[in-house]
Formats: C-alpha cells, structure tokens, sequence
C-alpha cells in the first residue's frame, strides 16, 4: 500500500492497482469507457485523465490516463483539474454519436450518458453530418445499431481477448471503424449476450428483450440465482405487466463475476410461454374429462393424497419444494426423480468433496488455476460460465511472465504482446473435440473408461500410494507423465470432472488426481460438474437413501405426487408410460405442461424460479438464496404452498435442519435485525423512479389496486423501502447518483472488482477438513460387445428442459441427432439426406439426422441429449448399433447450421 | 478457428501455385503465421488485382485465421482493395499543402474528363480515382501517384497527358 494526494484528499491504495480502480474503490467519480475490472486496462479512450504532479512544487502536472498509471508513494493527482481535458475528449468521441437517446434502449442505464453528464460535456457544438454505418443480423440474441459505436473496443476485447470468439472483430480506421462479423450471421460464441452489458451504450442490446422493451427504472427485479445449469450464476431479472422481460448479471464474485452464458440470459422466455400450466385441474380417472379446480380444492386434494402416496423430487425445483415433499409423503416414500445412476454420481461427489483433502473450486480459484485438467466434461455445454473462466486460467502463464518482468497485471494488450501464444497448461480427455480445445495443450480423445484409466494412472504417476492401471499403451503412458508433472509443478492445479460422461469412474479418477496432488502446503481444487441447478441439493436431501425413480419406478404404488419434473426426460417411455399407468392416483406440480403431466389426475400450477423464493445447490454444494421476482397470476403458487401449510422462512429453517452441513443454509437471507435503520421497512423490488404505478392499469379500472404484498419475505413489491446504497444485505439491481448503467456495482463492491461488501455470496455445505488420503479403486469395465459404443453430446442450447422452451434459444437450438466418424458414416453407407436408427438390446429409436464429426474415434457414437426427437434412456443398453434409413426425411427441427463444433465435416 | 456456421454461400476459391510460392516464402520471416495475413493479402491482390470474398476465405483456410480477423486487417490498410479497381489505380493526394495548390481543381478535370468520382472506376476498366492524405513531396504540390510512379506540380493539362499516355499503353 502507498500514500497518495488526490485532490488534497490523502488517501491509500494499492501499487499493485492502477489508479483509475483505486480512486473509483474510495468511492471518487472518474469518468471511463474502455477499461473494465475483469478485463484490464488500454488506455485507448482518453476519459480517465488526471494530472499527475512531479513533486511538491510542480503546479503545472501532467496528462496520464489513471488506467495506465500505478500509484506512486507521496505521488500528488488532480481529478479535478484534468475536467476540460476529458470533457473535450468527450465531445471529439459524441460526434458521431446520434441524437437517439429517447428511442435507444440504453438510455437510462448508458454509461455513455453517465459520463458525459459526469465530464460536464453538456451541449454538443458539433452540428454537421454524422457518420452513419449499415446494422449487421447477428442472431436471435444480439442486436447492432453501429451508429452510436464509440470506438472504445470493449466489445472486441470481451468477445474475442476475453471469451475467445473468432467470429467478430474491429473493421476498418478512423470514422469508418466498425464492430461486426465479416459477413453477417449468428455470434457463434456461447457468450455473446455480455456484449450488450460490456457495451458502454447502444450498439449491442438484448434482442428478446428489444421484444418488449421497458426502461431499466421501469423494471421490478429482485435478486435471484440462475436456473439453466448447476453453476447457479446470479442473476437479476426483471417483470414488468406482470411478464419477465429480461436477465442481466448479478455480480458476485464467487460465482460469475461479472459475466453469464447466453443460455441463462435468453433461456428465460419459458416464463412467459403458452406453454405455461395456469390453472389447477383435476379429473376422477385418467380417461375422463379435466375441469378447473380451485385453489382450495386443488390444495385440498393434494394433501389427502398424503399418508398412500409416493413422492418424486426434481433437481430442477428448489431445497424447500422438495422437502415439503418428503415431509408430506414422508422419508421412506420419497425417490430423488432422477436415476439410479444419477443419484449414485451425485451422492459420489458429495463423499469425495467431503472425504478428500481437496478444496471444490468456485470461479475465482479457477481462473487463478495454472495447470488444469478436464476428464469427460463438455463444458462449454454443460457449465459453460466455467469455460469462460477457464479462458483465464491458461492466462496465468502470461501474467506470471509480466510479473517476472515487473510489470502490473492490469496491463492488458501489454501482457497478451508479452505472451503470444504461450498458455498454462489445460489438458482435455474426451470422446470428441470441445470449444475449449483452442486453448487446450493436449486434447485426448477417448472413451469415458479409456480416459478413466488414464486418470487412474496420472494419480498413481503422481503419488505412488495411489491405485495402479495396468495395460495402457506406449504413448498412453508418455500423456500421464506429461500430464502429472504439469500438475505437480503448478502451483495451483485444478481438476474438472462431472456426470456429464455418465460415469462413475471417471468421477473417482479425478478425485484420485487432486487427492494426489494434495502436499502439506497445497490443496489441489477440483470441481466436478452436475447437470441441473439443484442436482447436489436433491443428493444432500436424500440423507443416507437411495431411493431414485428406477426405484420409484420398480415399486408398486398406486399413488404418486409428481413435483417439476417430466419423469419422460429421465427414463426409458415404455418404462414410464408402464409405471403411470399403473398409477391410480398422479398428482403433477409443474410450471409448465409436459408429457408427465398429460396423464395426471390432479396438475397443480407451481411457479418457475422467478415467480417463487427458494435455495439451489449449486455444483461447489453452495446454497443460494433466489427471490421471487413477480407474483404470478393467483392460480399458480409456488410448490412449497401447495404441499405445505409452513412460511417459506419456516421450510428453509427445517430443511436446513435436515440436512448434512445444513446449517450454513440457514443464513443466508437477512434476518429483520439484520437490516439498518430498518423502522419495519423491507426492501424494495422497484427503483425509486419506477413510473406509472397509479397509471399501469388504468385500462381496466382507475381504482388503484393495493400493491401486492410479500408477506413471508423480506422484500417487497413496492418502490417504497430502504435505499439500497444505504443498505445492500440484499443486493438488487445495481444503482447509485449518478452511475445508472450496471457499472455502478463498483459503489457497492469492498473494492473495485471485489467482493461485494454486503450481500451474501452464499455458503457452501460440505467444507473439506480432511487431511488423509484416501483413494477410489479401479472399478472393472467390462468390453462392451456391441458395435458402438455411446456417449452424449449436450447442447448448451436445447439440451436442458425449461430453457429450450424459450424462442429465443429454440432459434439457436436443433433437434436430435447423432454424429459419428466419417469412415464409420461410410462404413454404412450414409448419403446426406439418410436418417439414421439406433437399435439398443431391442430398443428402437426411431430415425434421427447424423452428422460427421472427425475427431470421433471410429466405432464411437455421440447422441444428443434432450434435444427433441431421440431420447437417451430410450437407446441405453448393451448391444448398440446403427441402421440406414433412407427413406427418412429431415425434420422440420433439424437445424445442423445451429450446431457449433470445431471438427464437423461435410456429409 | 470455427467459421462454422454457413452464414453464406461464399466458398473460398484455390489459391495459385504462384500465390502459394510466395506466401510460404513469407511464412519464413515470421514466428506466427497470423503475421503472415497481411502479405497474403497483398500477394493475392497483387495477382488478382483485388481481394475478393473468395480470395479472403482462401487465405483464411491457408493460414488458418478467421475471416473476421483478416477482414479486420484488410479493412484496415486503405491500399488492400476489397471491391474491384481498374487497370490504374489513381492515388491523388487531397492534404493540406496539395489543397493549398489546387488538389480540388484537379480532381474535378479528372471526374469531368473520366467521368469518375473518387472511389469509382471507369467504365471500360482503366481507371479507379482515390484519394490519399499526403504522398510526403509536399514541396511539389500537388502530387499523384498511379501505380510506382509518382507524379509531380500537377496541373490539368498535365493530367490529360498522362491519361493519354496510359491510354495508349493499354
């Protein structure tokens, strides 16, 4: 830390920083475009100037830009006497810039308009003829207005230095310079809905959202966590008329950052969908007609049901719907809804996170990780917000090279110049070729068993005591001691795994490696992937049973409430379709309709994730809180009041009771104590300049309806409340005087770019105090005598339930498919327009498109997993092959131009 | 690299043997082949006249960097020709001493007396006008250039020399 004088203002900071961060973290206003917390400094637009003084005597300075400047001890600066310098800087930058800020999206949370209003850039003098360029069609999620471009380049260093996309770039110089693709299309990367929050202003918005548009302050939000995947990134979405309207990113510096994945924030249309169950029906038999059923009588029935039903939980609904379902149904009629296998691996990650000396990874121990390996998870695919992190860990090798040479981190273009293509070593063992494999030092293809036993053995190569492989081949051997000694000799060495690959084996060698990497001073960090937003919860709940719906299934019951889940989606149809049928009594509680739900007795309209409060369990075993963020019409509840008579407060408290490590679950919403000032004010879901309340429904009626009230919870819907810069225990949207764009978190932040100084971050349940090792035996795999062997290909768009209802991600999505090798596709005989049949030990799956991947071993196979059109479970098995069908033709779903992969080959 | 959404139906076109001699003859100078793209790019111009979209995807797939990136360079350099120019390119300086002495003069004879504004090319394929700030001979204002050849106190008689002269060459 040095001294410093701003202004006369002697304040401490930080030389590792650069001035422009530590001034904004002691809360002074200095205008900025182009630099970004996650992403450093480039000092290329020319607003954060201050003068900078040579010593005490120097009244003149000179010009630095505070980006590019580290802090000097004793050093003197003026933010105040370089004003004219920054506004003229802002008036050369608005000439081109349209008079359109009445009809641009971004008006009212521009960082363009905050900082022009904040240089004191107040009436432009400029009057002649602005430089106008063509839009570009960039895809179902993105929209280009080039016009109101500033030139910062934020956009490209995001998409291409940041998430590395390659399909976008800077074009052209000087007031021709454009920001586009070569040609116009889709944004093929995962995470191109950032843009339209790195961008300072209007150039890139949320297309579904352009949809229907409301002001930022128009907007009710509230804080809440991402359902699209078991990352459990935090969002802020926002309801306006009674529908969700869009997504943004709520930071946390744990989870996301500030950053989310484009299947989090366009795969929220569902919500909002025809597809929505309304109204609770109820019928007397399966064959007889439905008719409405209030909600009394709805809520009445179900709880009869109590006492001879079975209960069937869902990694997709939250800790306190499911166990208000185990409560209802009691412990020993409660099955996890997913399948044996599922809940076999989801249990696995809990013993191994809680029985190994291994510290489970959140985002930021990944991004300092410096020797990093994949075993059999698709990422991009199925965590994608960890991909993107990842993109940052193989950066580390460039920032310890710049810190060698002595100079800071933050000097962005610097440290890339520096590094060129040297990475940190990121190793992937996979049956196909992933996003990440740009930055990847080796990539092995192999099957989940093959790449098991070569993490078995990279285990053994690095502590001895470890199980041993035998039989692996020649240049098998060469990988795992490539691969161990990188591990061994990076500081910090991260391990990814997950349920992806669907084996168990493959979650047992990675937990090998980071127990083997374990020493007196290092803990290796480890993260093993699960698929859905409450997987980990749903294992923590089920204790020490292993009752999973191939359980539920096999049972004899006549009864069974059915709580957000398409039981179709997680077992084989003629499995399904045998168990409901004989099924007297099927009560369904779902959001939206789905084929579970057709064959119910009783259908009850729960609310999504938006519509209700809960806790998710994320991948790490984090516990985070979501509030609802609208009340739905009165027909639809959340789960949690339809099979219990408790407060939502009351569920939690008990459920955190019940469960291992629960106790950390039961703080993280603020108690009334815990809020300032409180005077029985709760927080507000609306901004102080939320307008039209009186007015908003003034077509059906001038009365003024009461506001709707949240009884149970600490925020209400209201604009009344306390004021979030005065106390943020619940972080919403982000907002402070002067700074209306989503770069006002830094007001709230501990320091700029930081953890938040408020807010909870969640807390994660099962914490590693172990200190032996302890190790997985090699289990056996047995050759399997079929002509192919299987493995899924996830679909970050499509592959997961609620999220490939939204129009947004259906655009980006396809149907089913498989993909096999080219000489395997010959092999068969395949023309382009043939379909292709698995046939599994009888199982037909009727004909699915196929397309040719390369980097798919002969004899592999990869199906798509919840895409329309072929389901998984409906082809497991032992004896798999494939069948010509040509007299197939494609589906109208079939959209192969939608699927992004760095190895396709033409038909 | 992934271009791998077929956004259009532009397929890249084969590169020459010529074209490849010396494109792996600059590949020798370079650590990096994405240093590579912009003598790429003037090698094919310098063969094909221009840089077309066929020509920008075949250098793209030989050198393996996306599109966007080498349109980002070819875009960037104003003397990488990404529409069709004629035979002779017409550079004609419009900086401030050029201005001084009459640059705005000379370049309406040339539109009068070749029917083209700047960044147009005549019809039968001979001439395509552009301008360029400062050609550094600032003392022999105003200056041209038209292929290698730089040409000096320019006046509009002068220019209808040199226009019959290229006239009669081709």
């Amino acid at each position: 830390m040095v001294k410093i004088t701003i202004d006369g203002k002697v304040l401490e900071v930080d030389e590792s920083k650069n001035l422009l961060e530590e001034v904004l973290s002691h809360g002074e206003d200095l205008p900025y475009f182009c630099w970004h917390p996650s992403m450093g400094s480039v000092g290329s637009c020319r607003q954060c100037a201050v003068i900078e003084y040579a010593n005490d005597e120097d009244e003149r300075g000179r010009l630095n830009m505070a980006c590019m400047t580290s802090p000097r001890e004793g050093a003197r600066y003026s933010i105040e006497k370089a004003s004219q310098f920054r506004a003229q800087a802002i008036e050369s930058i608005m000439i081109n810039h349209p008079h359109d800020c009445p009809v641009c999206e971004e008006g009212g949370e521009c960082h363009l308009q905050d900082m022009t209003v904040m240089s004191g850039h107040n009436y432009r003098r400029y009057d002649g003829k602005k430089k106008t360029h063509n839009n570009q069609y960039l895809g179902p999620f993105i929209g280009h207005e080039m016009n109101r471009c500033i030139t910062c380049y934020r956009c490209v260093r995001f998409y291409k230095d940041y998430a590395g996309g390659t399909d976008f770039g800077p074009q052209a110089s000087h007031d021709n310079t454009y920001f586009g693709r070569w040609q116009e299309g889709p944004l093929e990367s995962e995470f191109s809905g950032n843009l339209a929050e790195v961008c300072p202003t209007g150039v890139f918005t949320d297309k579904p959202f352009s949809k229907h548009y409301v002001r930022k302050w128009d907007l009710q939000t509230a804080p809440s966590v991402c359902a699209g995947c078991s990352v459990g990134c935090n969002t802020n979405p926002g309801e306006r008329y009674g529908t969700l309207r869009r997504v943004v990113n709520r930071f946390n510096d744990e989870v996301n950052g500030y950053f989310l994945c484009d299947r989090g924030r366009f795969g929220t249309g569902y919500v909002n969908s025809d597809n929505r169950i309304k109204e609770s029906m109820t019928r007397k038999s399966h064959d007889a007609d439905p008719y409405l059923a209030s909600t009394e009588e709805a809520k009445a029935q179900l709880q009869a049901m109590a006492g001879s039903a079975i209960g069937i939980g869902s990694p997709r609904a939250s800790m306190e719907a499911n166990y208000s379902l185990k409560e209802l149904v009691g412990s020993d009629n409660f099955y996890a809804g997913i399948s044996a296998l599922e809940l076999g691996m989801s249990k696995q990650i809990l013993d191994i996170y809680g029985s190994r000396p291994v510290n489970v990874a959140n985002v930021v121990d990944i991004e300092a990780s410096d020797a990093i390996l994949i075993l059999g998870e698709d990422l991009t695919n199925t965590a994608a917000r960890l991909a993107l992190a990842l993109r940052q860990s193989v950066r580390n090798l460039g920032k310890q090279m710049a810190r060698d040479m002595k100079f800071p981190e933050w000097q962005d273009a610097a440290i890339r110049q520096l590094t060129m293509d040297r990475k940190s070593p990121l190793f992937i063992l996979s049956p196909h070729s992933t996003r990440l494999d740009d930055i990847a030092a080796h990539v092995q293809i192999g099957s989940a068993a093959d790449s098991a036993n070569i993490g078995f053995a990279i285990a053994h190569e690095i502590d001895s005591s470890a199980p041993a492989v035998k039989g692996l081949g020649k240049d098998e051997q060469a990988l795992v001691k490539t691969i161990a000694a990188a591990l061994k000799e990076a500081k910090q060495p991260l391990i990814i795994s997950g349920t992806g690959s669907m084996s168990p084996a493959l979650i047992d060698a990675a937990a090998n490696i980071a127990t083997a990497l374990n020493t007196e001073d290092k803990k290796a960090n480890i993260a093993l992937i699960t698929p859905e937003s409450n997987t980990l919860g749903l294992a923590l709940l089920m204790g020490d049973s292993t009752a999973s719906l191939d359980d539920a299934m096999a049972g004899e019951s006549k009864s069974a409430i059915v709580l957000e889940n398409d039981l179709y989606r997680r077992a084989a149809t003629a499995h399904v379709s045998a168990f409901l049928n004989g099924i007297d009594q099927l009560a369904v509680l779902d959001s939206l309709k789905t084929k579970t739900g057709e064959q119910a007795n009783l259908v009850l309209a729960a609310g999504t994730s938006f519509e209700t409060s809960g806790t998710f369990v994320n991948y790490e075993t984090r516990a985070q809180h979501f509030y609802s963020v609208f009340k739905p019409e009165a027909s639809i509840r959340p789960s949690t009041f339809w099979l219990s008579d408790l407060t939502l407060a009351e569920i939690t408290q008990a459920c955190a009771q019940s469960i291992v490590g629960g106790e950390g679950m039961s703080h993280l919403t603020p108690d009334a104590e815990d809020l300032v000032d409180m005077k029985g004010m709760k927080v507000p879901r609306q901004q102080h300049r939320y307008s039209g309340r009186t007015a908003m429904r003034a077509d059906i009626n001038v009365h003024e309806p009461k506001q709707e009230q949240d009884e149970e919870g600490i925020m209400s819907y209201s604009m009344e409340g306390i004021s979030a810069l005065k106390d943020a225990t619940v972080f919403n949207t982000a907002w402070a005087g002067g700074w209306n764009s989503n770069q006002s978190v830094f007001k709230f932040q501990s320091h700029t770019g930081g953890a938040l100084k408020q807010a909870s971050n969640g807390q994660c349940l099962i914490q590693s105090t172990a200190k032996d090792k302890t190790w997985s035996e090699i289990s056996e795999t047995n050759d399997v005598a079929s002509d192919f062997q299987a493995f899924p290909l996830y679909h970050l768009f499509g592959s997961e339930e609620l999220t490939a209802h939204a129009d947004a991600i259906q655009e980006k999505a396809t149907g089913a498919y498989i993909a096999l090798n080219e000489a395997d596709a010959e092999k068969l005989g395949l023309q382009a327009s043939d379909g292709v049949t698995v046939i599994n030990d009888g199982n037909n799956s009727g004909s699915v498109p196929f397309i040719i991947r390369s980097s798919i071993a002969p004899g592999s196979v990869g199906i798509s997993v919840g895409l329309a059109g072929l389901d998984l479970y409906n082809v497991a098995g032992s004896t798999l092959s494939l069948e010509k069908d040509n007299t197939w033709t494609a589906p109208t779903n079939w959209k192969m131009n939608n699927i992004i992969v760095s190895d396709k080959g033409a038909v | 690299m992934n271009n791998l959404i077929a956004t259009t139906a532009i397929k890249a076109r084969q590169l020459t043997d010529e074209e490849i001699h010396e494109i792996e003859h600059e590949k020798t100078h370079y650590p990096y082949t994405q240093a590579v793209g912009l003598e790429a790019l003037k090698i094919v111009q310098k063969y094909q006249g221009w840089v077309s979209d066929e020509s920008l995807l075949a250098v793209s797939e030989y050198l393996n960097i996306s599109p966007d990136e080498l349109e980002g360079v070819a875009t960037f350099f104003n003397m990488i020709f990404r529409r069709p120019v004629g035979k002779n390119v017409i550079l004609l300086c419009d900086s401030v001493a050029c201005w001084m002495l009459g640059c705005d003069s000379l370049k309406a004879h040339f539109t009068k007396t070749l029917g083209i504004d700047y960044g147009e090319t005549t019809e039968d394929d001979l001439f395509t006008l552009i301008p360029v700030p400062c050609l550094g001979d600032c003392d022999k204002a105003p200056v041209m250039m038209i292929g290698r050849e730089t040409y000096r106190n320019l006046t509009t008689d002068k220019i209808d020399e040199i226009i019959a002269e290229y006239r009669s060459k081709n």
